[in-house]
């Protein structure tokens, strides 16, 4: 019975029963919301960016453990950063999703590399990389993620 | 002795999977996989064209299905069956062709709150199209639909009425024969989803006075692809085709067009011969097993999952309480643990259910929740594979980061 412990890991569920980034920024520039429509997971993520880097960031919303946990994770690595590098972890954790990504990218993705299981389970895909997707738009101007 | 149905079935027989999902999709036993391979090794030419005899032998196994059918829910004549691909599409074509020829601006269309959205969606495109107004059926938290639901739904403005027989979320049964009643007190057409309630219980559309119901073969373990409608002769007569084209005709001229008798009227385009084989198949397998014992054992099962998820105190059942209210499918959320992580942790112990909405948000947001977790059984279900879903079920708060 219980082989996948190492999916729903330490990283994963501490993330999302005790996220560091969950609720309202007040100072906030930026905001958007993303939906993922067939699981119902909906975040709405908040950031300040100044002169090019993320200097605040927040989410709020409701879902799975993986989308929950997932944007947790995300705030933790770019706060703080250049735009440009929050775009390139980006790509990096697509690239995991996809199991496609380099002993580099795994290094730049810290805890995030608790996820990369997730390119076995397609069906739950779209929680992890719903956080990140969010970003993306927010990153490129639309306003609808 | 008992039957060990499960022997029956191929990948339930070749395969360790705990199966509690068959509310989307049962599974499907050999007689009825031979069935639809015998159609294209013994009888396949294009069924209604060939005047060659294999062409013949086609359209009669295809014939003799639609036969099996009517006899299957008590239709008076196999020119009430129409095939179609599945219950959506049934649904669909009773809305395009009768709703959108016979609803004005101001006439209602009842439809409860317990649909699947494919008996939802149909009717406000109808009342988007013709100015009709959707007027919904409430009920209340448990599934159950009260007179006081049923006034407040009909007036004599009440021109169709669309419902469910079954509810695919809580199980819960709709009262049809009240439902029925005051839509003949207003004149109005009722459209039942017989969907989840074939696979379980004797269906009769002549006792249930309805004028029309729509299945889908694979929920009584017949293969994908095939559905039935079934329409009052009388009212299909009248109604213009769905689907224009091949083998729906009788003579096309260059300014002329006369339709095929029913029910060839809606059936264009080559059809699902082999579907519609293996569907009487199907049939025939479900009527062997028979409802009574298909009703026992879903009742064992479900009594014994409520009793075990009810000793759970983080476990919530959606729905009645009562096991008899709930026709295999047990809808449940566990406190702090999303559906779909349920789902994937319960996957990962190879127990395979259905998380998340079911295609019937509005039920949702009457009862108050984002999503289930749903477990749904039939006959080839065991006290094993309950036993378990409910043991995997005791592990999953732990597993999620919560402490004992």
């Amino acid at each position: 019975m219980e082989n996948n412990r190492s999916f729903y890991n330490e990283i994963l569920t501490d993330h999302n029963l005790h996220p560091m980034h969950k609720h309202a920024l007040a100072d906030a520039n930026m905001q958007l919301e993303g939906v993922n429509p067939s699981c119902g997971d909906d975040i709405i993520l908040n950031l300040k960016v100044e002169d090019g880097k993320i200097v605040d960031g927040s989410f709020t919303g409701d879902g799975c453990a993986i989308s929950q946990a997932s944007a947790d994770i995300m705030l933790d690595l770019i706060i703080g950063r250049e735009v440009e590098e929050a775009e390139k972890l980006k790509e990096s954790f697509l690239h995991m999703i996809k199991g496609e990504a380099t002993d580099e990218e795994m290094e730049l993705l810290e805890e995030a590399g608790a996820l990369a299981d997730i390119s076995h389970m397609p069906a739950r895909v779209k929680c992890a990389v719903l956080g990140w997707h969010t970003l993306e738009n927010m990153l490129e101007g639309k306003t609808e993620a | 002795m008992k039957r060990d149905y499960r022997q029956d079935f191929p990948l339930l027989r070749e395969n360790p999977i705990v199966y509690l999902d068959s509310a989307a999709t049962a599974q499907r036993p050999d007689v009825v996989i031979e069935a639809e391979m015998e159609f294209y090794k013994k009888y396949n030419a294009n069924p209604l064209r060939g005047l060659y005899s294999l062409g013949i032998e086609a359209t009669d196994r295809y014939e003799e299905a639609r036969e099996c059918v009517a006899n299957f829910i008590h239709a008076a004549s196999a020119k009430e069956i129409i095939f179609t691909r599945n219950a959506t599409e049934s649904l669909n074509l009773v809305a395009y062709s009768y709703g959108l020829s016979h609803l004005r601006e101001g006439d209602e269309i009842v439809v409860s709150i317990l649909e699947h959205h494919s008996n939802q969606l149909p009717w406000r495109m109808v009342a988007e199209k013709t100015g009709a107004v959707v007027k919904y059926l409430e009920c209340d938290r448990q599934g159950h639909i009260s007179d006081v639901d049923l006034q407040a739904a009909f007036s004599e403005k009440t021109k169709l009425v669309a419902v469910t027989q079954v509810s695919n979320v809580l199980g819960i049964k709709t009262p049809i024969d009240k439902i029925v009643a005051l839509a003949k007190k207003s004149g109005a057409v009722v459209v039942l989803d017989a969907a989840q309630s074939t696979p379980h219980m004797e269906v009769d559309v002549q006792k249930l006075d309805v004028d029309f119901l729509a299945f889908s073969g694979h929920k009584l373990m017949a293969p994908m692809g095939i559905g039935v409608l079934y329409g009052r002769k009388e009212l299909l007569s009248e109604m213009p085709p769905f689907l224009t084209g091949g083998e729906m005709i009788q003579t096309v001229t260059r300014d002329k067009v006369v339709y095929a008798e029913l029910p060839h009227k809606f059936e264009a385009g080559t059809v699902n011969g082999a579907g519609a084989w293996a569907l009487a198949a199907a049939i025939r397998y479900l009527q062997e097993v028979g409802y009574e014992h298909i009703q026992k054992q879903e009742l064992l099962l479900t009594t014994q999952l409520m009793e075990g998820l009810t000793k759970l105190p983080y476990v919530q059942i959606q729905g009645s309480p009562d096991p008899k209210e709930h026709c295999g499918i047990v809808s449940f959320t566990i406190d702090g643990v999303h559906p779909h992580d349920v789902s994937s942790i319960l996957d990962a112990d190879g127990i395979a259910v259905r998380a998340g909405h079911h295609c019937a948000q509005p039920l949702m947001q009457q009862i108050d929740v984002m999503s289930t977790t749903r477990a749904s059984m039939y006959f080839y279900n065991t006290e094993e594979d309950i036993e378990k879903l409910l043991t995997s079920v005791q592990t999953i708060r732990r597993r999620m980061g919560y402490g004992e």
